[in-house]
């Protein structure tokens, strides 16, 4: 049987939108993936929360202004530790060129603002996986 | 595959493997997802890693959905790291059987920093196991053992057969309940009296929480009269933080109760034999469906079960004599007559 793709899914900060990480969870999870569901968390225990999981894909929702500095943690941290093959997606409110600056300098492999369909954000984690 | 390529392959599991013997996280999550998805590494792993598992107490704990079992999981793993042991866990949930996706969601109750404790968290999907539920789980817990993992925990959700046995493979297993549980009809019905070693009425912050545990006791007084353990009841309340260090003293009191008379060996050499039970049986049916069952002849039968020229059962031992054939005897005993 194929490894079906584990993604951890987290809010970042002290972040207190919940329903828009969830739903995308929901979906995945119809997708035929397995989503571990965090809450919400820093970076320290998201890294932590994915090499336990295994996880393949990490999902970071932002909505309070701190994704330029808590996004880029996350992804420094899992190549710190080991975990440099995860693709780690963000979601949320944001400047258009600050999701271009996440994508072309730190590392984001992708950016999803608000009116992304769900058919784009499931193609595009199942994309990725297929890359590498 | 190259030879060279294997060899490769099985240096990077025996790297894999030495890491997690020393503990390393990162190597025992990727051991647990190849033997939980039936990697063909699967027996290798198994077989380096068994010699060094044993040592765990190993911590069941079911109960029906939404009772408060992570909450619960949560608080006794602060309390085990506080006595210094290194604890793991495994949350299991069910898994949707339209996609065979799941959305894992017991990670979202442990608050305990891994700066502070050192525990090692994994969720698991029930419908990715790879010959069942009971064999992942326990492949995953025996690998957290010999990773250094001292106690074991293992959370299922009390709703079918597979969980219920998950719970039945721990050395003292947990049943969490809340005062919504229902009456004891329904607790007797899901099959959770005769498996308990500890009961746990949680939420008794909550009206109901004394009367479920009155008819808990009610049942066990009939029920465990000659029985040497007699499960204890206990009262918790994760939000008001009431009974919980009395059930972490509980848990230790049977863990005393496994250490004599030799009842924790009676116990895993039982579960042991039921292991092996099972895995014959997986063994021989998977040399069945590969080797010997043709598909003409199972078509066959088909057709004539269809036309009622011959009962299912029938026409199953009629598959099962021709191929015991020669056996004269067994085919008396395993007669289609
Ligand atoms: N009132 C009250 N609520 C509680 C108590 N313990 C847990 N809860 C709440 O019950 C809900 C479910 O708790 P969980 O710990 O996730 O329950 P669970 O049994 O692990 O749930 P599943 O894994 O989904 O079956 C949460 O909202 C908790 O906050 C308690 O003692 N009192
Ligand atoms: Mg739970």
């Amino acid at each position: 049987m194929n490894r079906r793709i584990r993604v951890l899914m987290a809010k970042l900060g002290l972040d207190i939108h919940w329903r828009g990480v969830y739903l995308v969870s929901e979906f995945l999870k119809e997708a035929g993936m397995e989503v571990v569901y965090l809450g919400n968390s820093f970076p320290e225990q998201i890294v932590e929360a994915a090499i336990e999981e295994d996880a393949d894909v990490v999902g970071l929702s932002t909505l309070s202004g701190n994704h330029m500095t808590l996004g880029p943690k996350v992804v420094k941290l899992l190549k710190e530790k080991g975990m440099g093959h995860v693709k780690v997606f963000m979601g949320g409110v944001m400047p258009p060129k600050d999701a271009v600056k996440l994508e072309a300098e730190h590392g984001i492999h992708k950016v999803y603002l608000p009116d992304t369909s769900m058919e784009t954000i499931i193609e595009g984690i199942k994309s990725s996986m297929r890359d590498s | 595959m190259s030879q060279k390529n294997r060899r490769k392959i099985m240096v990077d599991i025996d790297t894999l493997i030495e890491k997690s013997l020393q503990g390393e996280k990162l190597a025992t999550a990727r051991l647990i997802s190849m033997v939980e998805r039936g990697d063909q590494q699967t027996p290798y792993i198994l077989e380096k890693m068994y010699p060094h598992s044993g040592n765990a107490y190993y911590i069941g704990m079911t109960g029906p959905p939404g009772a408060g079992k992570s909450t619960i999981v949560n608080k006794l793993v602060k309390l085990f790291c506080k006595s210094s042991y290194r604890v793991g866990v495994i949350a299991v949930d069910p898994s949707s059987p339209f996609s065979g996706g799941a959305l894992l969601g017991d990670r979202i109750r442990m608050n305990a920093k891994s700066q502070t404790y050192d525990y090692f968290f994994r969720s698991m999907s029930a419908g990715r196991a790879m010959g069942g539920l009971s064999r992942t789980t326990k492949e995953a817990s025996r690998i957290l053992d010999a990773s250094g993992r001292q106690i074991v925990i293992i959370e299922t959700v009390g709703v079918g057969q597979s969980e219920l046995d998950v719970a039945k493979a721990t050395d003292t297993v947990l049943v969490i309940l809340t005062p919504e549980s229902g009456d004891h009809i329904q607790i007797m019905k899901a099959g959770l009296l005769e498996i308990a070693d500890i009961f746990v009425v949680n939420k008794s912050d909550r009206p109901g929480a004394e009367n479920i545990a009155h008819s808990v006791r009610g049942m066990l007084d009939r029920r465990h009269a000659r029985l040497q353990w007699r499960p204890h009841v206990f009262m918790t309340s994760t939000l008001m933080n009431k009974g919980i260090n009395e059930l972490h003293e509980g848990i230790w009191t049977h863990h005393r109760y496994l250490q004599q008379n030799g009842n924790l060996e009676k116990r895993r050499k039982f579960q042991i034999k039921e292991e092996l039970q099972q895995r014959i049986e997986t063994e021989l049916s998977d040399i069945l469906w590969q080797h010997i069952i043709d598909d003409e002849k199972i078509e066959q039968l088909v057709a004539e079960v269809w036309l009622h020229k011959i009962s299912p059962l029938n026409a199953a031992r009629k598959i099962v004599a021709e191929w015991l054939g020669k056996g004269k005897i067994i085919q008396k005993t395993f007669s289609t007559k």
